[in-house]
């Protein structure tokens, strides 16, 4: 990913934040400025929860370009206590006791270091919610 | 409107060309559907096509391939909407003759994908998805995929040898299929010993990286002259939903297909039960099972049933994939749109060899784009 494509979401990303309708109600996650349920374009910034349930995974053995090195890594669904939903990769849990229901919390993490543009990328991964 | 007709079609063999470019496979495809269809001029062009961009280097396929057919002058570009793009061209070509600006109009559909190494291929294919959001997370489109795999497992209780079933369904009927990548039956033991992919995809339950093109001749269906070798296009529709699995409400469910099949069998004004033959869009067995329930021919959940209880074989109540899918024909992703419709015009003009189903007077075809980001559906017809 380039450095302009990646530093322009990086607010976003970093802190976990999404989209309110101010008509519906309805919350998104990545940010949108049309309510995908009402059309309202009346979309505040939340930050979103950081706790959740993961609803269901994968552990990704033939990665894309840039990831190679981090296989074989999990990848989830984690439905956020708001019932928002994010895709992210799952963090600090031995790949072969991963669940679907596990309480999950997001953390701050590394995701790749691209040699080619010269920039880490970091943002949210989960992990087993340590603590209730 | 005007009522639309396939006139003649054209194909690649799917497989590895290495001494050919993705021009050579599309002007093949191209020449083959122009003889074919026994015409001298076509009026316009549209050519579906997902990667060329990432994978070739290369844009303007419109341009590229219609002069090198020689059509210097028409109007021609390139559709894409993932590995919906040949269906998505399908569906212009149609507008384009429907609406009476052009006579004969050619889509043509093409991948070649052995240009590249596979992490570069998966991250291309990833590009289907929210490239600043899902993919760079490190999500691969088997991965997403996977993900849908799991739940559906889960939440139904349904054994993961049931749905790999799709797959041993589809090479067995690829192997009476002369242009399909594998002609070789595969049994459901050595799909469940093939390597995970993603959790708890097995590699034989993915369709292969591989090359190839197809290409159709639309004509209005007042200009047919050969009804023998016509199909008529009785409805032809497409639907999106949002690109990413996380922000859908429910992830079991191809929205798009629903949208986009309810509307083609309002116009074709027929209902599931009247098809005679489908073309599911199964780049990976669960795709195929979701694809069967959310275009109406089983409950949400029972898909697989269809599988097991042998009713998609071409002599049950539901022929699927007669020519071997996606998992056995191969999945040249911008060319597969194409392929379905090139496979039911063989069915619905009796020509599909060892694999003809009986009598074959309705097919429907089924392009996704992602994971149903992008769904396209043809209604077809037989003229004779």
């Amino acid at each position: 990913m380039s450095v302009p494509i990646y530093w322009r979401n990086v607010r976003y990303k970093y802190r976990l934040i999404g989209t309110r309708c101010k008509k519906c109600g309805n919350v998104t996650y990545p940010p949108r400025v049309v309510c995908p349920k009402c059309r309202s374009r009346e979309m505040e910034k939340i930050e979103l929860p950081r706790r959740g349930k993961l609803i269901t995974f994968t552990i990704v053995r033939s990665p894309p370009s840039g990831f190679e090195k981090y296989a074989p890594y999990a990848l989830g669904i984690v439905e956020l206590e708001n019932g928002v939903k994010v895709i992210a990769q799952l963090t600090d849990i031995d790949l072969e006791k991963i669940q679907s229901g596990m309480a999950v919390e997001a953390v701050f993490r590394k995701y790749k270091e691209n040699f080619e543009d010269g920039i880490i990328e970091y943002g949210i991964k989960f992990r087993p919610l340590l603590k209730q | 409107m005007r009522r639309v007709a396939i006139i003649g079609v054209g194909c690649t063999a799917i497989g590895e060309h290495w001494d050919k470019s993705l021009r050579q496979l599309l002007v093949e495809a191209a020449l083959k559907a122009m003889d074919s269809a026994d015409v001298e001029r076509i009026d316009a062009l549209y050519v579906g096509n997902m990667m060329s961009g990432a994978l070739q280097e290369q844009e303007h396929l419109g341009a590229l391939v219609a002069s090198h057919l020689g059509l210097r002058g028409i109007p021609a570009c390139k559709v894409e909407a993932a590995c919906a793009s040949g269906g998505m061209a399908i569906h212009q070509a149609f507008l384009a003759v429907a609406s009476g600006m052009y006579d004969y109009v050619m889509a043509i559909g093409g991948e070649k994908m052995t240009d590249r190494k596979t992490p570069e291929v998966t991250l291309a294919l990833a590009m289907a998805d929210d490239r600043e959001y899902t993919i760079a997370v490190g999500a691969s489109f088997v991965a997403l995929n996977a993900l849908v795999y799991r739940l559906y497992i889960e939440k139904f209780n349904v054994d993961q040898e049931d749905i790999a079933l799709f797959s041993v369904h589809d090479h067995k009927y690829s192997v009476n299929n002369p242009h399909a990548q594998f002609k070789k039956p595969l049994t459901l033991e050595a799909i469940m010993n093939s390597p995970p992919v993603a959790d708890p995809i097995r590699l034989f339950e993915c369709a292969p990286i591989g090359d190839g093109a197809a290409a159709v001749i639309l004509a209005p269906l007042d200009k047919v002259k050969d009804k023998e070798n016509a199909v008529e296009i009785l409805a032809s529709t497409a639907a999106i939903d949002h690109l990413s699995l996380n922000e859908r409400e429910d992830i079991l469910t191809l929205w798009s297909t629903v949208e986009a099949s309810r509307k083609a069998y309002k116009i074709a004004r027929i209902e599931p039960k009247d098809i005679d033959l489908v073309e599911v869009h199964d780049a990976f067995s669960i795709l195929g099972v979701l694809s069967l329930e959310d275009l109406g021919f089983a409950e949400k959940g029972k898909g697989w049933q269809l599988v097991k209880e042998g009713q998609i074989e071409k002599d049950g109540d539901i022929p699927t994939n007669t020519m071997g899918g996606l998992l056995g024909r191969g999945h040249p992703v911008g060319g597969t749109g194409v392929y379905q419709v090139v496979e039911a015009y063989y069915q619905l003009t009796g020509r599909a060899g060892a694999n003809q189903v009986d009598d074959a007077e309705l097919a429907l075809t089924q392009s996704l784009g992602g994971v149903a980001g992008t769904s396209v559906i043809h209604i077809l017809k037989r003229m004779r």
